[in-house]
């Protein structure tokens, strides 16, 4: 019977962070590209919960405790720009943002 | 008698500049008269203050002082400083004098002019323009004086700037001045360089202790250069004939009695540099006398009446340089006195016949005018006598002082003398040639046109200088040199040149001098009291040399083709090859240059955040590898 | 044993739901991917003993943080489907280009890594109990700065969303002093 060791951890972390970062860069609609930020917030938490049990300290979670709050934050912000953009533009694609372009 | 003190002498100038101002804003209301009545009357108060001041000196009672008004580079000797002297009041004197009569004539001269009273601001401008060159205290105020002067000149000449002819000729007095002013400059940068100050009082004090024969020498070359430039002598004369493009009240003030003779009053000003320097006298001599002649003859075929005054001031001029040149200081500033007299006289009354006639210049269309207008007639007459040097009108007893001066120097000036004589016996001939053309004959005159005498404001001024120009020159004869004796303060420790002693030479000399005026009278005489064909035999008589003389030996023409137009071919090099070509290409390639490097990585900035986000996580990874790679992964 | 279970069922439900926000082409789909894999990773730290961690986790992130979204999602209209062809030259494969370099990165730092539940010191440490009381502790101690810093960050966030919410275009309101 295999030992769940925390590089096991450390991979599920990785592809989900992959999964995330592709997602982010592929997809054109604000909210999902957002979620796939989640995603990818979501990983890197999971790497501090297992470094932390591994070093068999709390630090591990109070960082994930700090990450959560500014996720939170974030998303509070990012979602009312999405809808004020939304709002004038009626548009929720990045691609159609591109007033700064060169 | 009321003493008045020398500190209130800043109204002499504050007086007319206060008019120039005022009429600068409210002229135009004031409107015709009264806004010639307010520059009249600045000009006669700033008069009446110099002549109160000028009292002690009469009497005998006055000292030279000099009364600062507030510092302006202390560091170098430059302040607001007026220096009062016999000889900046015979100069504040003349220029407030003749230039209140002046005033008073241009009311009724420029009657009806839409700029009445812009051009008795100006005026008065130029009134306190030239008492600032005249009363400073030292070499920097002096050329405020003297650029504000030059200004005032241009504005002047330009008055009627509707006319291409007149803006042109501004412009040419104004450009040909600065070549002057630059040696003006350089003289100003010598002085301050030997002598650490640009104080009258600070150069003069030690120049015979300091100053080496080299630089003092300089000195004066370059001051010449600027008097050369101002006072319209060869090779920088060339101004003064167009400048008559202004209007003949300009003509007599500015460019005959007082500004012109700037570079004469600073040549006599600056005396004891040029004691030190005898080469440059000897330059400002030659040039005098060689200009002398040489506009004399050319003022012989002139058929406009102000080009003809205009070739003849330059002419007398060159007889002031003489005299200063030959270190006459005292002759030179006689002759200027009377000069004001005589051609401010000779000027206004070529302005009350051009009035008469309509405008016109041409003598060919005059003649007879002696019943028409018996004043001008009169005191014009007095005005060619004057000038011509025959005695005992003004311009006899300061011409013959000047050729007795120059006779008495021996050696190189014995030339020098030759030619006055020869001049003088020009100037009469020129002189006469144009009051008999104007004058006498019969009349000329265009269809439509009835000559009449001028107002009373134009007669007034000419029967008073006329009345100036018959005693002006008693106030220094062999018999009583009251003048030299009045300027004495002035050039204290200056050398004089003077006539030679002995009532014989005294005689031949004016005899001869008289002789050659009346030699020239009498041809001109006999030539012009004729129909106008017998004129034309007469000229065609010299050949040629008439034709050089009529325009002037073409030096504007030569000028022209030999600087202006290389100077125009530089300036359209400079502008269109090389500030277009170079300066601006430079300045096109950076910024084609910029736009290329733009165009090649412009594609990056594509607006989509998706691709930033690509390429922030490739640079993130690379960055990431490196790191890793480094710290041994 | 029991970590073994859960790690490979609540790993592949996590995978599951991350595969699902990034394909489905409804945002709703997203959503409710992002749901799932939400509460996988929640349970994941229940084994890892986060026992707070893991509440925030389905009361933040799966409570208010998704019915946010969602809510977003309603506000600017559920039916928009996304179209999935990619515009942006290039950009589909320098993305799985990078995906493979940061995949293979991964494997290569796990597979060269020491990782176990033994620290070098030799004893197997105690796993850290994140209870509230614990946690709780050591916010409110050695992080209690952090935990303000946290509180103000916060409410600049709530600021500027409300600001975000009540800006106008002066165009479309004209202003009435």
């Amino acid at each position: 019977m295999p030992v769940v060791t925390p590089g096991w951890y450390m991979t599920l972390a990785a592809v989900l962070f992959v999964l995330g970062m592709t997602g982010v860069l592929i997809r054109r609609n604000a909210l999902v590209m957002f979620m796939c930020v989640e995603l990818m917030l979501n990983a890197v938490n999971l790497t501090f919960v297992a470094a932390g049990r591994a070093a068999g300290v709390l630090d591990g979670q109070v960082a994930v405790f700090f990450v959560l709050v500014v996720a939170a934050a974030e998303v509070v912000v990012g979602l009312a720009i999405i809808v004020a953009i939304f709002r004038r533009r009626e548009t929720a694609s990045v691609d159609e943002l591109a007033a700064l372009r060169g | 008698m009321i003493e008045l003190p020398t500190e209130a002498l800043w109204l002499v100038i504050a007086l007319p500049l206060g008019g120039a101002t005022l009429l600068h804003f409210v002229g135009r209301w004031l409107g015709e008269p009264r806004a010639g009545y307010l520059a009249c009357a600045a000009s006669l108060a700033a008069f009446g203050v110099a002549a109160a001041a000028a009292v002690p000196f009469l009497t005998g009672e006055g000292h030279p002082s000099q009364s600062l008004l507030w510092e302006w580079m202390p560091a170098v000797g430059a302040s607001f400083e007026i220096v009062w002297d016999p000889l900046s009041a015979l100069m504040t004197l003349v220029v407030t004098g003749v230039g209140s009569l002046i005033h008073i004539y241009s009311l009724g001269y420029m009657h009806g002019d839409p700029r009445f009273a812009r051009f008795f601001a100006y005026l008065n401008l130029f009134t306190a323009s030239m008492l600032t060159l005249v009363l400073a205290g030292n070499y920097a105020m002096l050329f405020v004086g003297w650029e504000l002067v030059g200004l005032c000149s241009y504005l002047l000449i330009s008055f009627w700037f509707t006319r291409p002819s007149a803006a042109a000729a501004g412009k040419k007095a104004f450009v040909v001045n600065r070549i002057g002013d630059f040696g003006f400059l350089i003289a100003l940068m010598l002085i301050f360089s030997s002598f650490g100050t640009l104080s009258y009082s600070g150069v003069f004090d030690r120049a015979g202790d300091e100053l080496a024969g080299s630089a003092a020498t300089w000195i004066g070359l370059m001051l010449a250069a600027g008097a050369i430039g101002k006072s319209a002598q060869i090779p920088l004369y060339v101004w003064l004939p167009d400048a008559m493009e202004g209007p003949t009240p300009v003509s007599a003030l500015i460019h005959a009695a007082t500004m012109v003779t700037a570079g004469v009053y600073v040549i006599a000003r600056s005396a004891p540099i040029f004691e030190l320097a005898p080469t440059a006298s000897g330059v400002v001599a030659a040039v005098g006398a060689l200009t002398a002649l040489w506009a004399a003859t050319i003022a012989i075929g002139q058929s406009d009446i102000k080009r003809v005054l205009a070739y003849s001031t330059i002419s007398q001029l060159g007889y002031m340089f003489l005299a200063v040149g030959a270190t006459a200081y005292v002759a030179g500033v006689f002759h200027l006195m009377t000069h004001a007299f005589f051609k401010a006289l000779l000027f206004l009354g070529a302005g009350s016949v051009i009035h008469a006639m309509g405008g016109r210049q041409n003598m060919e269309e005059m003649g007879g005018l002696r019943k028409a207008m018996p004043v001008t007639f009169l005191t014009m007459g007095i005005g060619v006598v004057a000038i011509a040097g025959f005695p005992p009108l003004a311009g006899f007893w300061s011409k013959d002082e000047i050729l007795g001066v120059v006779f008495n120097q021996g050696g190189f000036f014995t030339v020098l003398w030759l030619v006055g004589l020869i001049t003088a016996l020009l100037t009469a001939f020129y002189m006469i040639r144009q009051f008999v053309m104007v004058f006498l004959g019969r009349p000329r005159w265009p269809e439509g046109v009835v000559p009449h005498e001028s107002p009373r404001s134009m007669t007034v001024p000419l029967v008073v200088l006329a009345v100036l120009s018959v005693l002006g020159g008693l106030v220094n004869t062999p018999f009583r040199l009251g003048l030299e004796h009045f300027l004495e303060p002035s050039f204290e420790g200056v050398k004089l040149g003077h006539p030679a002693e002995g009532v014989v030479s005294i005689l031949v000399l004016a005899a001869v001098a008289v002789g050659a005026g009346a030699v020239g009278a009498a041809m001109a005489f006999f030539a012009y009291h004729r129909p106008p064909e017998a004129w034309r035999r007469f000229q065609a008589a010299f050949g040629k040399v008439w034709g050089w003389w009529e325009e002037g030996y073409r030096v504007d023409e030569i000028y022209g083709t030999m600087l202006v137009a290389p100077g125009r071919r530089l300036a359209e090099e400079a502008a269109f090859r090389l500030d277009l070509g170079v300066v601006d290409g430079a300045v096109n390639g950076v910024a084609r240059l910029v736009r290329a490097a733009g165009t090649l990585i412009r594609p990056a900035q594509s607006g989509l955040i998706r691709q930033y986000g690509l390429w922030f996580g490739l640079g993130l990874v690379a960055l990431l590898a490196w790191l890793l790679v480094r710290g041994g992964l | 044993m029991v970590e073994l279970v859960v790690f490979a069922l609540m790993g592949a439900g996590t995978l599951a739901g991350a595969v699902t926000v990034v394909l489905a082409r409804n945002p709703v789909r997203s959503a409710l991917g992002l749901l799932g894999a939400l509460v996988s990773l929640a349970v994941i730290y229940v084994v890892n003993l986060a026992h707070l961690v893991a509440a925030v986790q389905v009361v933040v992130y799966a409570g208010a943080v998704l019915t946010l979204f969602l809510f977003v999602i309603m506000f600017i209209g559920v039916d928009r489907s996304e179209d999935t062809s990619e515009t942006i030259p290039l950009q589909r494969k320098l993305v799985a280009g990078l995906a493979t370099v940061v995949a293979l990165g991964a494997a290569v730092l796990v597979s060269r890594g020491r990782f176990s539940w033994t620290p070098a010191s030799g004893e197997a440490a105690e796993i850290p109990n994140g209870t509230v009381q614990a946690l709780g502790g050591e916010l409110f101690t050695t992080w209690v700065l952090g935990v303000e810093v946290t509180a103000l960050l916060l409410t600049i966030a709530a600021v500027g969303a409300i600001a975000l919410a009540f800006h106008r275009r002066s165009a479309e309101t004209p202003t009435e002093d």
